[in-house]
């Protein structure tokens, strides 16, 4: 049974249809991203998943339950990350982690999930007194501490420095050494590259791709580019095979770069020429990305 | 976990937070204290004429009750609850398995005890420094505290209900509060035959004022139970609880 399943879900905000016929399925132990442009619709596909917003229409079926009807069984085993941060400041880091592990029928030890998001040393210390980051790491601590079988991460870097993301980045790649299934929201394309097993693109409430981070948009298959600084006296036209100046480069486009690649380097061995800056470009999961949630004119 | 644990620790939990927040620590706890410490000592040995000469201090201090106990009650639950759910804090307790009765009674058990410490501050306050009397029906006190209490939780869970965001809830919860307050005679005796007191006779803070005036009874002519008085309490308690059911959300209001 797939920990996630949601078949053909609809939901309008007064008359404006926010998710449109969406279908996607988490499997169990995956890390699955939620990746789209800011309005795409990932919050509110979140939000009907963990039990804040009632959906219009379809099928949606959270660790087996309907998360409409899901109530204090299925809330117990689902850690909500939300993208606010704030909590009741005047607490120590141990007495709100252990406010939240009473909530839940068999917690994990707080200990251990300091340990996890990096903050055993602030274990004592007044959540006012915390940076910004560290509060959001207490928040994925708050997440983690009922030991969910599924953990929902909406947009856990928006608004964090580089440094900062890359922290976060090995936190939930400690989580998935849990083997605990992540659903995470994120439109930093990098971000799903990085951290997901599988990706599910949105824009305007449709999915309009699924796939791995390497087969995203057919990116496997696509056109390549073979890219060069053509030697100098030589012509476009000397060349073995079609090719156009791109910005002081020779650009050629193929279907079979191997080939080509063969075809190319043959040509220039046997004329003893090196072609400076010889590279192969495949389109990058960003070319993709924009290509696909592109608002169309 | 049981649930009445549960309840205990949502309790402790409040009691934490409340003591360690220097607004609501000073506003609803220190004022009423420093009220009664300052204006009992200007009033000392001063008699209230309109109200067969009891000492003003006899009027006063349950008078400051009722001003302590609305504070802790619907004062701080108002705005606490308001500025929770403004910043997200109530959104993620309702993505855990917490029933949100238990946090209800948890909110509303901490404004009991810090109301009980009130009463009981401030009776033995007036009794050891300005010599009042104690309260003649003492069980009667603990029923007007019990009903007064309960009532005003329900109408700070609605009127918080009713307040936009975090920024709005200070000024709104006071605007409605301190002005039903002033005009209930909870800061100086009102002359009920005034219009401001005819005004204040449609809300409860009069009504909680002199059913717990009844209950210390200094003049000893309190026939039996503030019946009428009760009632009012009830019937606004109800309201509250109405609007509170109807309304309540856990989200920040979008904009």
């Amino acid at each position: 049974m797939p920990a996630i399943a949601v078949e053909g879900l609809r939901k309008s905000y007064g008359g404006v249809e926010a998710v449109r016929g969406l279908s996607f399925e988490v499997a169990e132990g995956e890390v699955f991203g939620l990746l789209g442009p800011n309005g795409a619709g990932k919050t509110t596909v979140v939000e009907i998943l963990e039990g804040y917003r009632r959906r219009d229409a379809g099928r949606v079926s959270v660790l087996g339950v309907d998360p409409a009807a899901g109530g204090r069984g299925l809330r117990a085993r689902v850690g909500i990350m939300l993208q606010e941060c704030a909590m009741p400041r005047a607490l120590s880091v141990r007495e709100l982690l252990e406010l939240y592990a009473g909530y839940y029928p068999r917690p994990r030890p707080a200990g251990e999930v300091l340990e996890l998001v990096g903050l055993t040393e602030k274990v004592g210390a007044r959540i006012r007194t915390l940076s910004g980051g560290q509060q959001r790491r207490l928040d994925l601590a708050l997440a983690l501490i009922g030991d969910p079988e599924l953990i929902f991460l909406d947009e856990p870097t928006t608004g964090f420095d580089p440094s900062a993301r890359r922290d976060a980045w090995e936190i939930v790649r400690s989580i998935r050494t849990l083997g605990r299934t992540v659903l995470l929201t994120t439109h930093y394309m990098d971000e799903a590259q990085s951290l997901a097993d599988r990706i599910c693109v949105i824009a305007g409430g449709e999915v309009v791709a699924e796939g791995t981070p390497e087969t995203l948009g057919g990116r496997q298959t696509a056109a390549a580019r073979i890219r060069f600084v053509l030697p100098g006296g030589l012509d476009l036209a000397a060349l073995p095979m079609p090719a156009r100046a791109d910005n002081g480069r020779v650009v050629v486009e193929t279907a079979t770069p191997t080939r080509t690649l063969h075809e190319l380097t043959a040509w220039a061995v046997a004329r003893e020429l090196e072609l400076p800056g010889l590279e192969v470009l495949r389109p990058s999961l960003e070319d993709v990305y924009l290509e696909l949630t592109r608002t169309p004119a | 976990m049981s649930d009445a644990a549960l309840v205990l620790r949502q309790v402790r939990f409040e009691q934490r937070t409340f003591w360690r927040n220097p607004a609501s620590a000073f506003f609803a706890f220190a004022f009423p204290v420093m009220f009664l410490l300052i204006f009992g000592s200007l009033n000392r040995g001063a008699r209230i004429e309109s109200m067969g000469n009891i000492p003003y201090n006899a009027y006063y201090v349950p008078a400051l009750i009722t001003f302590g106990v609305i504070g802790a009650c619907m004062t701080n639950i108002s705005m606490s609850v308001t500025i929770r759910r403004d910043s997200g804090v109530l959104k993620r307790l309702r993505g855990t398995p917490l029933p949100p009765w238990v946090f209800m009674a948890g909110l509303i058990g901490s404004s009991a005890v810090v109301s009980a410490i009130l009463s009981g501050l401030l009776t033995a306050a007036g009794m050891l420094i300005y010599g009042i009397a104690a309260p003649r029906h003492p069980a009667m006190l603990l029923l007007v505290l019990v009903v007064g209490g309960m009532s005003f939780c329900a109408l700070g869970l609605a009127l918080s209900s009713l307040i936009p965001n975090a920024e709005a809830a200070p000024a709104v919860t006071n605007a409605v509060v301190l002005p039903l307050l002033f005009i209930s005679g909870t800061f100086y005796p009102l002359d009920p035959s005034s219009v401001l007191s005819r005004i204040a006779d449609w809300f409860p803070m009069r009504h909680f004022a002199l059913a717990l005036l009844a209950a210390f009874d200094p003049q000893g002519n309190q026939p039996g139970l503030p019946a009428a008085h009760l009632w009012v309490l009830l019937v606004w308690g109800l309201v509250g609880v109405t609007i509170a059911v109807r309304r309540f959300q856990w989200e920040p209001w979008r904009s």
